[in-house]
């Protein structure tokens, strides 16, 4: 089956069979690691990506659906020495320790910022309910998206 | 995930005839229990036919009903002001389902077709006596939800749209499993004035009306009318999340904060 789609800016026409999955597309056809795999049952949030610019669990998209679609994954948001918003405020406010959740989380809550006209503290928990964190007991990632908001 | 045949269909006369001449195939919609289920090889088609790219069938309309495409994804339903503006239980109901980034795919359609018994939309689809229209017919809400995973869609039928009565007021309030958000119990009320209608979600094989709860808010919605309902809960759902009588219990409690909600 052949898809089309662009990610982070860059056109790709791949040949995929019928039964991959998007983050199977980023991962080992596109080699686009930094969008991670955890349950990959749909609820733990470590793939996340943006299509047409919403957040998707990646693990739950068929190639086939994000045919024709716009993808931005955790490599398109910054770079190293140019962090996004969100980027630098999840290193300010220590809300990282294994960084396995990381791009996920990262990808949700700048989705969660654009969409959101009050964002507050409950909002940030709530809108951030299908991504997991077993190191950090979410504090600091919600100061981070807090401060991310300001700053984005 | 075993092999299929994926194929995006560009109407609902294409999904159809795709369907009809494919061994064992299923529609996809949204995709967020199709998906798992094949990832976990609990299903097995040969063909999957995408609904996703058919035009027109997310459209969300207010008049005398509200009237949602079957495409129409949670979020979006969440979202409308035209929804928010009619029903805002139903809107409340739709910001409630799974997580974020679920209701930025799932749709109404594939919630009200896959009937599942904890799925939050039946409860919505019977309280507020949805008509579902489909590419053959009409299906009244009562008519709709036969059991576990089935309803009256025949093979190969396709969910077009719904249409929810408006109520004068109605509540949603929904007792979440922690960890998958899906409803343990849901309970929907609906005040029509003449009528009081309580869908109820989580509790059995599919999503019911309650009759005791009807009854007890028949003479107007007040929290206190509910006091003393108790609700059977012989053959109601029994796993390591709750007990069959727990969820009874529950069923009455939600439908306390449902009231509550509806009231404001």
């Amino acid at each position: 089956m052949e898809v089309t789609l662009t990610v982070n800016g860059t056109a790709h026409a791949l040949d995929v069979p019928d039964n991959m999955l998007l983050v199977e597309v980023l991962r080992e056809r596109l080699r686009l690691t930094g969008t991670h795999v955890g349950c990959d049952t749909s609820q733990c949030g470590a793939c996340v990506v943006h299509m047409d610019g919403r957040a998707v669990k990646s693990c739950t998209v068929l190639a086939g659906q994000a045919d024709g679609a716009d993808v931005t994954t955790i490599e398109g948001i910054g770079a190293p020495d140019d962090l996004h918003p969100m980027q630098a405020a999840f290193r300010e406010c220590h809300a990282l320790q294994c960084g396995f959740c990381t791009p996920g989380m990262i990808m949700a809550a700048i989705d969660l910022v654009n969409t959101s006209e009050q964002l507050d503290e409950q909002a940030v928990r709530e809108g951030l309910e299908g991504n997991l964190c077993r190191c950090t007991g979410y504090h600091n990632i919600v100061r981070a998206v807090l401060a991310a908001r300001d700053a984005m | 995930m075993y092999r299929f045949k994926y194929q995006k269909a560009a109407s609902v006369a294409e999904a159809a005839s795709l369907l009809d001449g494919a061994e064992d195939g299923v529609y996809l919609a949204g995709g967020m229990t199709l998906i798992p289920t094949l990832k976990a090889r609990l299903a097995s088609p040969t063909d999957v036919i995408d609904l996703g790219a058919i035009d027109g069938m997310a459209d969300i309309s207010v008049g005398d009903t509200v009237r949602i495409g079957a495409l129409a994804r949670h979020a979006e339903v969440a979202a409308s002001a035209a929804v928010r503006g009619a029903i805002p239980a139903l809107a409340d109901l739709a910001g409630l389902i799974g997580d974020a980034h679920v209701r930025n795919r799932g749709t109404l359609g594939g919630s009200v077709a896959n009937s599942d018994p904890a799925a939050d939309y039946p409860a919505a689809v019977l309280a507020l006596n949805a008509v579902v229209h489909t590419d053959r017919r009409t299906i009244a809400a009562d008519d709709f939800f036969k059991g576990l995973f089935e309803t009256a869609l025949e093979p190969g039928e396709i969910v077009k749209s719904l249409a929810f009565q408006i109520p004068r007021r109605a509540g949603y309030a929904k007792f979440p499993n922690p960890a998958s958000r899906y409803a343990i119990v849901g309970v929907m009320v609906a005040d029509f004035g003449a009528e009081v209608r309580v869908g109820v979600t989580g509790a059995g094989a599919c999503a019911f009306r309650s009759a005791e709860l009807e009854r007890a808010l028949a003479g107007g919605l007040a929290a206190e009318a509910l006091a003393d309902v108790t609700i059977p809960y012989d053959g109601f759902n029994s796993d390591i999340h709750a007990s069959a009588e727990y969820r009874g219990h529950l069923v009455a409690v939600m439908a306390q904060r449902a009231v509550a909600a509806a009231i404001g």
